[in-house]
């Protein structure tokens, strides 16, 4: 076992610069299942970094959506209908590995990007085309969650709204931030699966997509004429980058251990869903839209050349200013969006986005940092310059208010473990029993405490964002990323987050979950409802 | 070129026809068990392969939360009435194979009200150790892992020719472990959709 003086001091005498050769097959440090022998070895950087593909809307679906079906509907009547079909395809993660089984949405992994704007409603139908007789891991049936849409809940994708094979699902998007307040605004979502019992399953089978938000700022046009608009980096130079842990076998199928009920970690980071992917950069500014997927493995991200990087989000909700970080720390479902600035580069140069955070076991990372770190993503930095009209904002979105005379109610959860099941409040999760009855147009005072000393759980609320009252007992302060609008909040061993949320709009059921999505299959989630 | 054919025919022949041995056939040991009837049984040739299965780990001196453990499978037994023992085979495998003797796990069964449908198995301490570790009743945490108690709240429940497996809380409502178990069923060809 490596001691973390070892790893630091091994680190500082490495430097940067001879990363690469010395960690050229980076293995990561993985809690083995048992009799794994470890995926065959892949060379690095021998894939390019692909780019899921915008999806592009239909005329109509047939047979056409039922409006009684969903709340609001002829308020926020779509504009643009999708049809995403999910099927079994295979997909190669490397060069070196053969074509393997895999699920995605539209016949891809990741599913194609949605570009959706705020005021422009959509209607989306995901059909599930999955053979019900699939041999492997994965459940053929499906309940799709936009991560994290302020989304009516008979679209939210609830764990037992599923659809089987041969059968559809229509998700009603309004693309309205929540309380029509603009501070309320996204940007960065996801969507994937959540079916019950079988969200890790299907997630790492390959069900995830990005669904990203733009409006009258953020407007996804670096040369916007408008005053006001951001003018953050756009086009080829705004990169969604979805992270993956995963195993292979022998024979280059994706390796997943059915018998673990804890957490799954992999010995192969993927990005996009390719091993190790190298991606050409021209010296100026770009975004990344960072997305940890899963299922159970935390990032602590940084630049082997030690450049900082610019966060403008966190959970893909712009912060009041944009923040200098030497690092971004991402739990399952987290999200960051960055700016990474190549203009300083020299032509030739490679840079690794590196890991440094190290996790032996799937319950949760051991804090320690692995310095240098694991190679995940190479940039290299191109000869051609490119011209760079995009900007980096003094101010972003401010926060929304907090008024405590909201506060209808306060609740405390606390997430334990006895006897191989993840409980909250001692419970199971049941679909069918609600934990929490709560008024529409209230607001309440969540504390999540976690009851252990090993495991961490990234706590994540459905619906809207919250903000971080305290966390251990302080208040996140100006400069500090968490003082920020979340919808998942890293609860390590022992911790205490007490935080500020709104339920408006819509009513019905939604959940309350370990993004763990180990845990949350084995029991880590609770069912609330808005009531009128 | 091959390998890619040899992958292609293969995915098409899962969608419609599951083999009888699932791909994780080698994967579970053929560890010889006896029942708490006392009849001999292989893990995976006579338990196991082509078949759908809620297994999960016990012992008759267990104490606390065992008997509820027990009492809630019961429930599960008789939802699923003369299905259990044909279409779901119960399976209940001792933490404690020196004090469960295949006479003792019967004493238990009867003293439980327990019938047919649902067996208890006893056998080598090695081979319920190997048994226990290749189904995941397990702690990664050391300490925890040795004591017993800790491996009893689990039920698995799969499918073993689809190689689809779920683990529930073993006090899950029984209606919602019978509805669970539904999901395993291979569905006709015809709903299949290309």
């Amino acid at each position: 076992m490596i001691q973390r003086r070892d790893l630091l001091t091994w680190g500082s005498m490495a430097g940067a610069s001879s990363l690469a050769p010395r960690r050229a097959n980076a293995q990561l440090c993985a809690h083995e299942p048992l009799a794994f022998p470890g995926s065959p070895r892949t060379t690095p950087w021998l894939s390019t970094l692909p780019i899921p593909p915008l999806i592009q809307p239909v005329q109509r679906l047939d047979p056409a959506p039922v409006p009684g079906n969903h709340q609001r509907y002829s308020e926020f009547e779509p504009k643009l209908f999708y049809d995403v079909n999910v099927q079994a395809i295979t997909h190669r993660f490397h060069p070196e590995l053969p074509p393997t089984p895999i699920w995605g949405y539209g016949g891809m992994v990741p599913g194609p990007t949605f570009h959706a704007r705020y005021g422009e409603p959509v209607l989306v139908r995901f059909r599930n085309s999955l053979p019900a007789s699939h041999v492997g891991f994965g459940l053929p049936s499906i309940a799709t969650h936009l991560h994290n849409g302020h989304t009516a809940s008979e679209s939210d994708g609830y764990p037992s709204d599923f659809a089987d094979p041969g059968h559809f699902r229509d998700h009603h998007y309004a693309n309205r931030p929540a309380g029509d307040d603009p501070a309320e605004i996204m940007s960065t979502l996801w969507y994937h699966d959540h079916r019950e019992d079988f969200t890790a399953q299907n997630v790492v089978r390959g069900l995830t997509g990005f669904y990203l938000l733009f409006d009258d700022l953020d407007t996804g046009n670096e040369r916007d004429t408008n005053p006001k608009a951001f003018r953050l980096p756009a086009g080829a130079y705004d990169v969604p980058l979805i992270f993956h842990d995963r195993a292979f076998n022998a024979d280059g199928t994706m390796a997943y251990d059915v018998f673990n009920t804890a957490g799954i970690l992999g010995d192969r980071y993927t990005v996009n869903n390719a091993i190790q992917p190298r991606f050409e950069v021209a010296r100026r500014k770009y975004r990344f839209r960072l997305l940890n997927g899963g299922p159970s493995r935390f990032y602590h991200f940084a630049l082997s050349n030690g450049e900082r990087m610019v966060q403008l989000s966190n959970d893909g909700n712009m912060l009041p200013h944009p923040i200098a970080v030497s690092g971004v720390t991402l739990s399952p479902a987290e999200r960051a969006d960055v700016i990474i600035d190549f203009s300083n580069a020299r032509r030739g140069d490679q840079i690794f986005l590196l890991n440094q955070l190290e996790q032996t076991a799937g319950e949760g990372p051991t804090g320690h940092l692995m310095l240098p770190g694991d190679p995940v993503l190479r940039f290299d930095v191109a000869s051609n310059d490119t011209a760079d009209p995009s900007r980096i904002p003094e101010t972003l979105r401010p926060l929304p208010r907090i008024d405590m005379r909201e506060v209808k109610q306060e609740r405390l959860w606390k997430f334990d473990y006895l006897n191989s099941n993840w409980l909250v409040n001692g419970k199971l999760f049941d679909t069918a029993r609600i934990d929490a009855m709560i008024k529409r147009g209230s607001a309440e005072v969540w504390t999540f405490r976690n009851e252990g000393t090993t495991w961490s759980h990234p706590i994540h609320i459905h619906f809207e964002e919250f903000q971080i009252l305290e966390f251990n007992g302080r208040r996140p302060g100006p400069g500090d990323v968490n003082r920020a609008r979340k919808d998942t909040v890293r609860l390590g061993p022992n911790d205490e987050i007490k935080i500020f949320m709104r339920f408006r709009d819509f009513l019905g059921r939604y959940v309350m979950h370990c993004h763990n999505v180990l845990h949350e299959d084995h029991s880590m989630m609770i069912r609330w409802d808005v009531v009128p | 070129m091959l390998r890619r054919n040899l992958l292609g025919s293969l995915f098409e022949t899962m969608k419609c026809a599951p083999p009888l041995r699932g791909p994780r056939a080698g994967y579970f040991p053929n560890v010889v068990l006896t029942s708490h009837e006392n009849e001999r049984a292989r893990f995976y040739d006579d338990l196991l392969r082509g078949k759908t299965v809620i297994v999960n780990f016990m012992y008759t001196t267990c104490e606390g939360r065992c008997p509820l453990y027990t009492s809630n499978l019961l429930k599960v037994q008789r939802l699923l009435g003369d299905r259990a023992g044909r279409e779901v085979h119960m399976y209940s495998f001792t933490l404690d194979p020196v004090v469960d003797t295949p006479r003792v796990l019967r004493n238990y069964a009867d003293a439980q009200g327990v019938g047919p449908g649902w067996r208890f198995f006893t056998g080598k301490p090695e081979d319920m150790e190997l048994l226990r570790r290749k189904l995941g009743f397990t702690e990664n945490n050391p300490e925890l892992d040795r004591q017993k108690s800790f491996h009893t709240g689990l039920i698995r429940y799969g499918n073993e020719q689809l190689d689809r497996w779920a683990a529930c809380p073993a006090l899950a409502d029984p209606a919602k472990i019978v509805r669970h178990l539904s999901w395993l069923d291979i569905k006709p060809c015809e709903e299949v959709v290309a």
